[in-house]
């Protein structure tokens, strides 16, 4: 049977488990002389991208070259998406030559889904981010990178701060979180507090300054204001001084405190440039575990007979 | 169902045909047959093929560095990657690799595994050892020959060698993994 992963809920723990214990292995990988593993030999992924992206596009092609697979890299741009193709033709395409793997990225939220359960290929989707809605992969190298400086995750403290509202990072990292047992405090100011939130399973905040002293670890999202139609907050300054991460902040952490940013960043709005190039910024690791995660996840998709993690097709 | 002890020579995992004490005597052997042919444990490198080859390895290289005087690296090899059935077999979880760090090239390294059945395992681990580098030689060092090769494979130093038919099970039980060290046949 084909599996998908669409959202970071379709993991139990003991998957959630298997994903992080597997990229622990390809992450040695990386001190090797050769970077290469057989297991994807013959297999074809394809990253259709349909929003810009760098940093989770290379991630996956060199997560997919690494395990032997041929890649196939499509993005919306200069495709014949902008000449006014459908989804579903694009699809058929891609089915058409043969995909194992399809990693999606769409700035419509549920496009991945829709690539997985309507029925027009037969390859295993990855969610590499869909709109305002789920990131699982940027969760796994996330709690990947937490693991590393913590150890188990289970009781510890994790605050996200910034624009949740159209964060599917967040989304994405409150429901693996939650899987894996660390209490997830979500900070922002009202207006970009999604919907719903209450039914998370998360506590929520607006006082930055009184959850920073009890935290493990505290990631800073960016604003997206390509995605914002409207006012949320009064002006940036203003939420720099509220919701940004400064030094003076950072000093109020306990001391094995990491923080976080799941990138790009904008400098000097959610996070000063002292705090991203400090010690305890975690923030260049995230992207290198990004290829091992990635690895361990179309591993476990891809390389046997049957996945062994992911969601069904239901 | 009766709970009584098994007889004599028997356990309930079927006939014990190495117990604790025969396993240490063939290690040492073993470990003396690879001094010999070696001449020595200069540029020596073991490496166990998880989970137990990893055990007897480390094993092999204490009593290595006993007689010898100076510390053979150990490390292990996971094949899981290399296999020729990985294809045929729902996605299975990896194993630890470790080099150790002056790593294989040159090296003259000694593969160690519990059971050499159809050979392919020890193939896949000369595949897996191609990309890790290139060793002077490769040797292997097995605890239990069952025979019934299928790929052109044999083993340069062996614990035991046991004739098996091919419905048999052999079970490699040690002390690190298991609470007990045993190997037996059912």
């Amino acid at each position: 049977m084909r599996r998908h992963l669409l959202s970071a809920g379709d993991l139990s723990r003991d998957d959630a488990t298997l994903v992080l214990e597997t990229a622990e292995e390809m992450r040695s990988l990386a001190d090797r002389p050769i970077k290469k593993l057989p297991a994807l030999r013959g297999r074809t992924v394809v990253n259709l991208f349909f929003e810009d992206s760098t940093r989770t596009r290379i991630s996956f092609e060199a997560a997919a070259k690494r395990l032997s697979a041929d890649v196939i890299n499509f993005s919306a741009k200069g495709s014949s998406v902008s000449k006014g193709e459908s989804l579903k033709d694009t699809a058929l395409t891609l089915e058409a030559m043969g995909a194992d793997a399809v990693v999606c990225r769409h700035w419509a939220s549920g496009a991945p889904h829709l690539l997985a359960h309507a029925g027009w290929s037969r390859s295993s989707v990855v969610n590499a981010g869909d709109g305002t809605h789920e990131h699982p992969t940027q969760a796994l190298l996330d709690a990947f990178t937490m693991r590393r400086h913590l150890g188990d995750l289970d009781g510890r403290r994790v605050t996200i701060v910034g624009d949740v509202l159209h964060s599917r990072v967040a989304r994405s990292n409150a429901l693996l979180l939650r899987t894996l047992g660390a209490d997830v405090t979500l900070v922002a100011p009202p207006t970009l507090l999604p919907y719903g939130v209450d039914s998370w399973g998360v506590a929520t905040s607006y006082d930055l300054d009184a959850v920073l002293p009890t935290t493990d670890v505290v990631m800073m999202l960016r604003v997206q204001r390509e995605r914002m139609n409207a006012a949320f907050f009064p002006s940036v300054r203003e939420y720099s001084r509220r919701y940004g991460l400064d030094a003076r902040r950072m000093a109020t952490l306990p001391g094995h405190a990491i923080v976080m940013h799941p990138g790009p960043m904008v400098r000097g709005m959610e996070i000063t440039a002292d705090v991203a190039d400090s010690d305890r910024s975690v923030i260049v690791e995230q992207v290198t575990n990004g290829v091992a995660v990635r690895m361990a996840v179309l591993y476990l998709l891809l390389g046997g007979s049957e996945a062994a993690i992911g969601g069904g097709d239901a | 169902m009766t709970s009584a002890p098994p007889p004599a020579g028997q356990s309930d995992e079927g006939r014990v045909v190495l117990d604790a004490a025969d396993i240490d005597r063939a290690l040492t052997r073993i470990s003396h047959e690879i001094l010999e042919r070696n001449k020595g444990s200069d540029d020596l490198v073991l490496l166990g093929i998880p989970t137990r080859g990893v055990h007897l390895a480390q094993r092999v290289a204490a009593t290595l560095s006993r007689v010898e005087g100076a510390e053979v690296p150990v490390g292990s090899l996971d094949i899981t990657m290399y296999r020729d059935d990985l294809r045929l077999r729902p996605a299975r979880a990896l194993m630890h690799t470790e080099v150790p760090p002056d790593g294989i090239d040159g090296r003259t390294v000694v593969l160690v595994d519990d059971v050499l059945f159809s050979g392919r395992t020890i193939r896949a681990a000369l595949d897996a050892m191609n990309d890790l580098g290139r060793p002077a030689a490769v040797q292997l060092a097995v605890l239990v020959d069952r025979g019934h090769r299928q790929l052109p494979i044999r083993a340069d130093f062996v614990g035991k060698n046991l004739p098996t038919s091919l419905v048999e099970q052999v079970a490699v039980r040690l002390a690190e993994h298991d609470g007990h060290d045993g190997v037996t046949i059912r």
